[in-house]
């Protein structure tokens, strides 16, 4: 069983859990991808042609042991591998940056990336961001409504957390100019720049 | 009696307030799980190959050597052989592997051969078209004042009354506008993950329409619908090309059976643009006339289309659009080309249709060396007469906004700044909106939960905040209080999400049950307190006598009174003509103001204004996204984005994210939103409000680009190529 991403914050009351218990989505997110002939000592094993291995992954802070093959990417391990699915599959070449995690603090396109050439980093996916606190982006995407189908946030909000490692005082015109890596098509950029930005102020208080 | 009504402005508690999405933070910490995300046990990675021809016979397909190929489960011929193939991607066989990589590789196993058939895709050029036998005299208006006299030819009065009404007018246009076709890119391709299970079907299918595609999937799979559950909490983008089970959806359903394990089957981002839906093109010969005052008074359009291989081009009706001269003709020309079919795309034929008409208006404004905004203004008098106080009202907010007036130069005249140029233009829209059917269960638990269930879905509008937002208002309790359950074929139907019919569709019917499970409880508490149930009101977690505000009972205790088992109540809700939650039909005015480099070609966006009516506002704040993100779809369709085929062999040229140009974060300027409700509005009750926004971008970008140029960029989008052609033309 590997971790999905920690429970959301609660709020009066009425716990996040619940809300997914209610929309369905706990069922999904308690199955795990198995494929057959799992390997020895690997949680799930993603080997179906030649050169196997099993690797670890060290996903949000936990180990996961697993077996991939040499073409298997970081995002499939992720998905189908460990059920960590907010990395996003959206476009072949990472031009749209659903799939962005942090490999050791350095944002990356999970499907252009191997999955074996991961041991030993630290990947971080937008899961992290969940807790009973949320991360301080997170918090300001969805103040900011700063998502409406929600399929780019993910990757979107990783982006922002790397930006704004790099960038912790960026004005509105380096905002503008340096997060466009990152592909929404519901249109919500306009939201996500107020949301940005309240993030710096937010640092800069703190 | 219970009376469905909203409660007034002075007294409402979370009604029309501005409230973060309730599932908000799951989208954003990567949590919601979407079709692409639910990962059965044991589940088996699907793919489909498509046809490289744009049009060909299938000769024959061999699917032998896939099936040997390690970790291949199962192989599958789409098409047989002799089959004749209309676009390029239409499916031709299926492979389904242990694991995406073995599918892949299953895929590049098999071996088709085709007989290449003519090709025809650039349906811009109509003398090609016709040339090519594929091009079709579709439907076609004529309107005039004067009729003809007793005994004379229709078809020649017609002639003889346009010239002469051309002849009479101060200011003639005679233009050439288009607008090309794009696809939906919905950023969650196209599919499902289907289960088989004790003879019946989950399908976590990715759908606009979880109540009305089961029996799609059940039908060709000998189940009746009953038997298949569709579920999609989330959706990663539909816009209108996601009402179907497909036959990928079909497929995928009829492989977890067949092989009696989960599969998954998303389209590849190539083919979820080849064949998944797209808007169909526009393109016009608009002859107008008006008046030494800018009032049009004559039309004469010939607009021509595709909707793909057959059917499904621009409507008719959209010419001209929303200014309506006393007097038109319109005539369409439908040609078919060797590409995907279109589907809905937001706000079906209103962005065309406005694109290619109001462009000839701010012509007409250009050419009579009249202020834009005082052209349109003038032209109130060829709308509707019930909607031209507020399209007037909202174009007085807009100007405002922009600080149009002080802004505001002749066409072509600005000043430039080095090689920049910059300008302003406006477009307005209209929308019906009206809710569509739905249905609600409310169940109240005695220790004071309270759920409720909708088979409708989520496309990203906040639909579970509108539910919540109405059901916590209906009870007197806060947002977080109600648990929303949508997405399930098994929950009480709702109709599809299109046509911007939901908001008003699950606030017809949330209110509905709500206020009917409300009166059943309060029969209950009037019991309980000796009062008179009508004279009830919840508000505030509390339910009390409005007489005596003392007497009352927490909400908590209320349904304590239900004794063992909770309330459930559901009900339809009743839009419609007599329905006073909800109406439909709507305006909307925008501005947008460019700036355009005359040595690159590049244009920018530098302002955009839209001041929308949307009848009763429910959630502020996700109404606002919704404008918002249609102005950056407008921006896009605008300026970037397209479907480029080549011409010889009818391939999409552009079918992947890197080479489907759409704007990024940098390029949609600064954007102001205005909702316009004022009392005699928010009467109306609940409009739809998704699509109506969308429309506008077009006409304004495009009107935005010639009042900085002086000249029109005739085709959308006005890519830097496009405007460095016009500029070109213009100078030889």
């Amino acid at each position: 069983m590997s971790n999905v991403g920690k429970p959301a914050p609660n709020k009066s009351g009425f716990s996040r859990r619940a809300f997914l218990k209610g929309s369905g989505a706990a069922a999904a997110a308690s199955a795990l991808a198995t494929a057959p002939g799992v390997a020895e000592g690997a949680e799930t094993s993603l080997v179906v042609g030649p050169g196997g291995s099993t690797i670890t992954l060290d996903v949000n802070g936990q180990s996961h042991k697993l077996a991939v093959e040499p073409r298997t990417t970081l995002l499939e391990a992720l998905r189908y591998g460990l059920n960590v699915t907010g990395p996003k599959p959206i476009s072949v070449d990472g031009s749209s940056g659903g799939s962005t995690v942090l490999i050791d603090g350095k944002p990356a396109s999970a499907n252009s990336v191997l999955a074996l050439d991961c041991v030993g980093k630290k990947i971080i996916t937008a899961e992290s961001l969940a807790g009973d606190k949320l991360d301080p982006v997170a918090e300001a995407f969805v103040h900011h409504d700063a998502s409406q189908c929600g399929f780019c946030t993910p990757g979107f909000v990783i982006a922002v957390k790397a930006f704004l490692a790099k960038h912790p005082k960026a004005t509105e015109a380096e905002i503008r100019a340096g997060l466009n890596g990152n592909l929404c098509r519901c249109g919500t950029y306009g939201n996500i720049i107020p949301a940005v930005l309240d993030v710096v102020k937010g640092a800069g208080n703190g | 009696m219970v009376e469905y009504v909203w409660p007034d402005r002075k007294d409402v508690s979370v009604l029309g307030g501005s409230h973060d999405k309730i599932d908000g933070p799951a989208k954003c910490t990567g949590t919601a799980k979407y079709s692409y995300d639910i990962n059965p046990p044991k589940m088996a990675m699907a793919r489909v190959l498509g046809c490289p021809h744009a049009h060909c016979k299938l000769k024959s397909i061999d699917t032998a050597a896939a099936e040997k190929i390690k970790g291949v489960v199962a192989v599958r011929a789409l098409k047989n052989a002799g089959d004749e193939i209309k676009w390029q991607g239409d499916l031709i066989a299926c492979v389904v592997g242990e694991t995406d990589g073995a599918a892949v590789e299953g895929l590049a196993a098999i071996k088709a051969e085709y007989e290449p058939l003519d090709v025809f895709v650039d349906e811009e050029d109509l003398a090609a078209a016709e040339k090519a036998g594929r091009a079709k005299k579709g439907a076609g208006k004529v309107q005039l004042e004067k009729e003809p006299g007793d005994g004379e030819d229709e078809a020649e009065f017609e002639e003889k009354e346009l010239a002469r009404l051309f002849k009479e007018a101060a200011a003639v246009v005679d233009g050439y506008y288009g607008i090309r076709a794009i696809t939906h890119m919905c950023l969650e391709t196209h599919g499902s993950t289907a289960e088989w299970k004790d003879g019946k079907v989950t399908s976590h299918l990715s759908t606009q329409n979880v109540s009305g595609t089961a029996g799609q999937i059940g039908g060709p799979l000998g189940l009746t619908a009953d038997d298949v559950t569709v579920h999609c909490d989330y959706i990663g983008g539909g816009f209108g090309s996601k009402f179907a089970a497909d036959s990928w959806g079909v497929l995928a359903a009829r492989l977890a059976k067949e092989l009696d394990r989960p599969v998954k089957l998303m389209l590849d981002r190539d083919l979820e643009l080849k064949i998944a839906g797209a808007r169909p093109s526009g393109f016009a010969n608009v002859k107008v006339g008006a008046n030494s005052e800018g009032v049009l008074t004559v039309w004469d359009s010939h607009h021509w289309t595709t909707g793909g291989p057959e059917g499904g081009a621009l409507s008719q009706d959209v010419m001209p659009y929303v200014i309506v001269p006393p007097n038109f003709r319109r005539k369409t020309t439908n040609v078919s080309t060797n590409t995907g079919p279109t589907r809905a795309w937001r706000a079906p034929n209103h962005p065309q249709g406005c694109a290619l008409s109001q462009t000839a208006v701010d012509d007409v404004a250009a050419k009579l060396g009249m202020d834009s905004l005082e052209v349109f203004r003038r032209n109130l008098i060829n709308v509707p007469e019930a909607r031209r106080k507020l399209y007037e009202e909202e174009m007085t907010i807009a100007a405002k906004l922009m600080d149009w007036q002080a802004k505001w130069h002749p066409h072509g005249k600005g000043k430039a700044n080095g090689s920049v140029v910059t300008g302003m233009g406006m477009a307005m829209h209209t929308w019906q909106g009206g809710g569509h059917p739905s249905s609600c269960r409310v169940k109240i638990h005695p220790d004071g939960g309270l759920e409720c269930f909708l088979g409708s879905q989520d496309l990203g509008t906040g639909t579970r905040t509108v539910i919540a937002t109405v059901l916590a208002e209906t009870f007197g309790l806060p947002i977080d209080a109600v648990k929303v359950n949508i997405g399930s074929s098994k929950y009480p139907p709702s109709g599809p999400s299109g046509g911007s019919t939901t908001v008003g569709g699950v606030s017809e019917s949330s209110r509905h049950a709500g206020l009917d499970a409300l009166a059943q409880l309060n029969e209950k508490v009037a019991e309980k307190l000796g009062a008179n149930a009508d004279d009830l009101v919840a508000k505030g977690g509390r339910i009390f006598d409005k007489n005596d505000t003392n007497k009352g009972l927490a909400w908590k205790e209320a349904c304590s009174l239900l004794g063992m088992n909770p309330l459930e109540v559901t009900s339809r809700g009743a839009p419609g003509r007599n329905s006073k939650l909800s109406s439909s039909g709507v305006g909307g005015v925008q501005m947008a103001e460019v700036a355009v480099d005359r040595e690159t070609g590049e244009v920018r966006m530098k302002k955009f204004v839209a001041v929308q009516d949307m009848g009763l506002v429910v959630n502020r704040k996700t109404a606002e996204s919704q404008i918002l993100g249609a102005l950056i779809m407008g921006i896009a369709f605008s300026l970037f984005e397209e479907r480029i085929m080549d011409a010889k062999t009818g391939a999409f040229l552009n079918a992947e994210v890197a080479d489907y140009k759409l704007p990024r974060l940098g390029d949609i300027g600064e954007l102001v939103v205005e909702i316009y409700e004022p009392d005699e509005e928010r009467a109306r009750g609940v409009i739809g409000l998704g699509e109506p926004p969308v429309i506008g971008p077009g006409a304004a970008i495009s009107n935005a680009v010639c009042n900085a140029l002086g000249v029109r960029v005739p085709v959308l989008p006005m890519t830097p190529k496009q405007v460095l052609d016009t500029l070109k033309a213009r100078n030889a």
